[in-house]
């Protein structure tokens, strides 16, 4: 399968008054056509300044697409003047909002704010755009669509609105979608049925999606592959099975750690990472994880390690940590005694001392 | 219908009995809410403002926490668990109702009593960046209500303001610091301080981990779950999140649409949830395991949730709920415990 996107070593950096900071600095990764991506990391990772950038919607100044090259369907979208570029946002790519009550404008109507991608990029007339608007909010399961398509955003539920958001983003057609974050301000049913559409949609239209999250949990059912994001890098990308049958990374233990699990069988204790993401602006010289790194070694504090695949797993499984390269120490680690393990004998300890220290009545 | 001529309106004396048994009083228990009301009103006009409704963010719920233990409270936005919260604590009046804490009504405690209680009761709030004061220092906002309720003084206060720091895992010579010098997780373990500062019995924590990071989570959940064992806390765990108030509750209680659904030992509700509403709500939730999200099935509700405001007839649930039938919509199911201590309100519970 050819790829739609092919991102390559593109940086992007705002230029504050403290000095440079390297939001996204050399990340380079491929989309195929109608694959789901999911982009995994904390906040401030550079992941949504890595969406941003793929639609050059980069705020001018501070910020800069430094270097790099994004190819959209084999055209350079760095390279391309305004108006191109214009012809292409909304229409072959199109964006899904994380915030559905800010990202809707509160004076327009639904049908106005949907038709008006219609009748600029698919030179549709008045009719044919509110004919089409109305489809499209079928399409995205709003009750009435017919009724509802002059109300107001804020005559919406924050699921509703998000509907709207995917109408909008498929009304021209795109090859490509990029959430970011757009379950994260929704409860969990609605989360559920959200996700159920995009899934869906994705089938029916083989669409690519890249899908930007901070939760591994909305990931793990949801894409193909998936690149962890620390410090404006891609620290670890491999297939989603592979990512969390054999994760690799430190990183990526830790974020696996970190977070209860829903069918956990037993109260283990969490393991946080320690400390806090770095500073973007003065990163550390070597590895960005290096400072809270528990497997850390003299080598990973001098030089950064580049993203290199891993001997031992899959060939498209790719870290970036000394540990992982060809003769590293933690290229046999078994994560499964590294996260599982850790948590039960926790757990069992936890538990042994709890029935000590107390004589639990009622029980 | 059939089924109408049927129901009679449930006795009060039954409801009575079923709320006893929610409630049960064994002396071990610290906090017991009995049929707790908290209706906002609506008004209209300008000048005369008359009351044309009510939003019902909290009808009639039951329910007790035992001393040391955690009580998860879990529910979507606007089901009226923040509000339960703060109706607990006094920090809007309840409509009708009987919060007691270790034996005291709080609903009927005059003010000045009602204060120095407050030293027993504390609360940390969500969001770490609006709920510390960014002209206040971290020694003084800790240190306030160590003066509050007199506690302590000038050198002492100071001393204890540096031991607290310690105990919440921060450096003790950030006392003169601005909280915007800190990051969420570091102004989060300010506001934990800040409710230990008078060594409460018991907290109130509302979604105290939702502004945070995923790494940083974990950080604060351990870090509340070292203090309860340290100090002796109970809590009432306040949360959107399933998979954290699993990780923390002893008891979990599912609230929806301003009642309590579910309530049962987090085992039992997890495992063997009754209500249909948990059960979607578990459902719902996304397991970080691609295999297992495959196997998963997910049951979708469709819609959302209705107004408070007039909230539906009978069981508030069954406008959405797949097992629906004539009953739901007539009758308010009680809440009934349906094995020992694992309460739910469901006409049809089980699976």
């Amino acid at each position: 399968m050819t790829d739609l996107l092919e991102v390559t070593d593109l940086h992007t950096q705002f230029f504050t008054r403290d000095g440079v900071v390297r939001a996204v600095d050399g990340v380079t990764f491929q989309v195929a056509a109608g694959e789901t991506l999911g982009i995994v990391g904390e906040s401030g990772c550079g992941k949504s300044v890595t969406a941003l950038s793929l639609m050059r919607l980069i705020p001018q100044p501070p910020g800069k697409i430094v270097s790099g090259s994004i190819m959209f369907d084999g055209q350079d979208i760095l390279k391309m003047d305004d108006d191109d570029v214009r012809g292409i946002r909304g229409k072959s790519i199109a964006m899904i909002f994380q915030d559905p009550m800010t990202s809707l404008n509160p004076v327009l109507t639904i049908s106005r704010q949907i038709s008006e991608a219609l009748e600029l990029h698919m030179k549709m007339d008045k009719n044919e755009a509110r004919n089409r608007t109305i489809e499209l909010l079928e399409l995205v399961q709003i009750p009435s669509a017919k009724k509802r398509i002059d109300d107001y955003p804020h005559q919406f539920s924050g699921g509703m609105r998000q509907r709207v958001m995917i109408a909008m983003a498929l009304s021209c057609g795109p090859k490509l979608i990029l959430a970011d974050e757009p379950t994260t301000a929704l409860d969990v049913t609605i989360q559920a049925q959200i996700l159920d559409l995009l899934k869906n949609l994705a089938r029916e239209f083989r669409t690519a999606f890249i899908l930007i999250t901070h939760d591994l949990g909305v990931v793990a059912g949801m894409t193909q592959r998936i690149n962890v994001m620390y410090a404006g890098r891609i620290v670890e990308k491999a297939d989603t099975v592979e990512l969390f049958a054999n994760p690799k990374m430190p990183y990526t233990w830790g974020l696996l750690r970190s977070i209860p699990r829903l069918d956990e069988s037993r109260r283990a204790k969490l393991v946080p990472i320690e400390g806090l993401p770095p500073d973007l602006i003065a990163p550390p010289p070597g590895c960005k994880f290096e400072p809270r790194c528990q497997y850390r070694r003299d080598v990973c504090s001098e030089k950064e390690p580049e993203l290199k695949r891993i001997p031992n797993a899959k060939s498209d499984h790719e870290a970036r940590c000394w540990g992982t390269q060809e003769g590293g120490w933690l290229v046999d680690t078994d994560w499964k005694r590294e996260i599982g393990d850790t948590r039960l004998i926790e757990a069992i300890k936890q538990e042994t001392a709890s029935v000590t220290a107390t004589e639990t009545p009622g029980e | 219908m059939s089924v109408t001529t049927n129901i009679t309106p449930p006795k009060d004396e039954f409801i009575q009995r079923t709320r006893s048994t929610a409630t049960a009083d064994s002396g071990k228990n610290l906090l017991t809410v009995q049929a707790l009301k908290m209706h906002f009103p609506l008004t209209q006009g300008i000048i005369f403002q008359r009351q044309v409704g009510a939003v019902r963010a909290v009808d009639g719920i039951d329910f007790y926490v035992e001393r040391g233990e955690t009580l998860g409270l879990v529910g979507e936005s606007g089901c009226g668990k923040s509000t339960t919260g703060r109706a607990i604590l006094q920090l809007y009046k309840p409509t009708s109702g009987s919060v007691k804490f270790d034996g005291t009504e709080l609903t009927t405690l005059p003010g000045e009593k009602m204060r120095r209680m407050r030293r027993r009761m504390q609360m940390i709030f969500q969001d770490p960046y609006a709920s510390l004061n960014p002209r206040m220092t971290v020694g003084n906002i800790i240190g306030e209500p160590l003066e509050v309720h007199n506690l302590a003084k000038g050198r002492a206060k100071t001393e204890r303001v540096q031991e607290l720091l310690k105990i919440v895992g921060l450096n003790p010579y950030f006392t003169n610091r601005y909280p915007h010098e800190f990051s969420g997780g570091q102004r989060q373990r300010i506001g934990v301080a800040r409710a230990l500062a008078v060594e409460p019995d018991f907290i109130v924590a509302d979604e105290p981990i939702s502004a945070l990071d995923v790494s940083i989570q974990a950080q604060v959940i351990n870090l509340l779950e070292e203090l309860q064992d340290r100090f002796k806390l109970t809590y009432l765990f306040i949360a959107h999140d399933l998979s954290v108030v699993r990780h923390i509750s002893d008891r979990v209680a599912v609230m929806y649409l301003g009642k309590i659904v579910e309530l049962a030992d987090r085992i039992d509700l997890y495992e063997h949830p009754l209500h249909p509403y948990s059960q979607a709500l578990l459902s719902a939730v996304p397991i970080p395991d691609p295999q297992v999200e495959q196997k998963r099935k997910r049951i979708i509700l469709t819609g959302d949730v209705p107004s408070p405001v007039n909230p539906p007839s009978g069981c508030r649930f069954h406008t959405r709920c797949w097992k629906a039938q004539a009953i739901c919509s007539e009758v308010d199911p009680e809440f009934i415990e349906h094995a020992p201590r694992h309460w739910a309100a469901c006409h049809f519970p089980g699976a």
